[in-house]
């Protein structure tokens, strides 16, 4: 019983000092390399320190997606090895200015954002890492409107915590 | 050094394909070490593609991204022998850059 609490308390000790690393190191690379920022839009800090995927996507667009067939997402039923995750996704929708990559169950839930300028095809792969079994869920901004797909992918083992 | 970023970039007709592997460990900050300690996080924020002056393609990363991070887009304008510049920072702000030849 007192085991379970003081590992409990432990990993959320280790998970803030974690995030206050990231905060401390997060300013630094902006302020020294000028020319790369002004390039990149900014880099979405806040939504990369939202521990839901709800949070998450409130962070980065300011709204909530609603689900589409019309994003299709292709990742596999089951992942033997959750530190290498193969995911793509593609879509038919138009004007599309970005995707997101996230999954619900990860530490953080934020795993990729990628900006679509008009000429870029609407279609991304990656490779991501998953804690456990989780839903993916993957965002599509499109004409200012947000829409989404969801699936679930079992990780046989984990690959964000050993 | 050689350069931590591996890009193949294929013309066919109007749209390029890129595929770029970078070599990053990608750290999250959530794993431990042999020791139990804490890895601490070290992963690429950010990574951009231009061609001909303007961004093709850019990513915002966090440390879910897998380590040796791999990418697939594809785009349009570029033809075989344009340059495609590739460069990434990430959080401890060291940085790489390549420019690769569209096949």
């Amino acid at each position: 019983m007192s085991d379970v609490r003081f590992s409990a308390t432990r990993r959320l000790i280790l998970q803030g000092a974690g995030t206050v690393a990231l905060l401390g190191l997060g300013n630094l690379p902006f302020g020294l390399t000028p020319a790369l920022a002004a390039a990149n839009d900014k880099y979405p800090e806040d939504a990369f320190k939202a521990k839901s995927e709800t949070d998450a996507i409130k962070a980065l667009y300011g709204k909530s997606p609603e689900p589409s067939d019309k994003v299709k997402m292709d990742a596999p039923e089951i992942a033997e090895n959750g530190s290498v995750v193969p995911i793509s996704v593609s879509t038919t929708l138009a004007d599309v200015t970005s995707i997101a990559f996230l999954v619900s169950e990860n530490p953080v839930a934020l795993v990729a954002s990628y900006r679509i300028p008009a000429g870029t095809l609407p279609s991304v792969a990656n490779r991501i890492k998953m804690a456990r079994t989780s839903n993916v869920i993957v965002v599509v901004e499109a004409g200012g409107k947000l829409y989404s797909a969801t699936k679930e992918v079992k990780v046989t083992v984990g690959g964000c915590g050993g | 050094m050689a350069s931590s970023i591996r890009v193949r970039a294929t013309a066919s007709g109007e749209t390029t394909e890129v595929q770029a592997l970078i070599q990053h460990p990608m750290d999250s900050g959530f794993i431990k070490d042999a020791k139990g300690e804490l890895i601490p996080p070290h992963f690429i924020t950010q990574l951009t593609f231009e061609h001909d002056g303007k961004t093709v393609f850019a990513a915002d990363w966090g440390g879910g991204v897998s380590k040796d991070p791999y990418v697939k887009f594809s785009f349009k304008g570029a033809k075989k022998g344009d340059d495609l510049k590739i460069s990434w920072i990430d959080n401890k702000g060291a940085t790489d850059t390549t420019t690769a030849k569209i096949q």
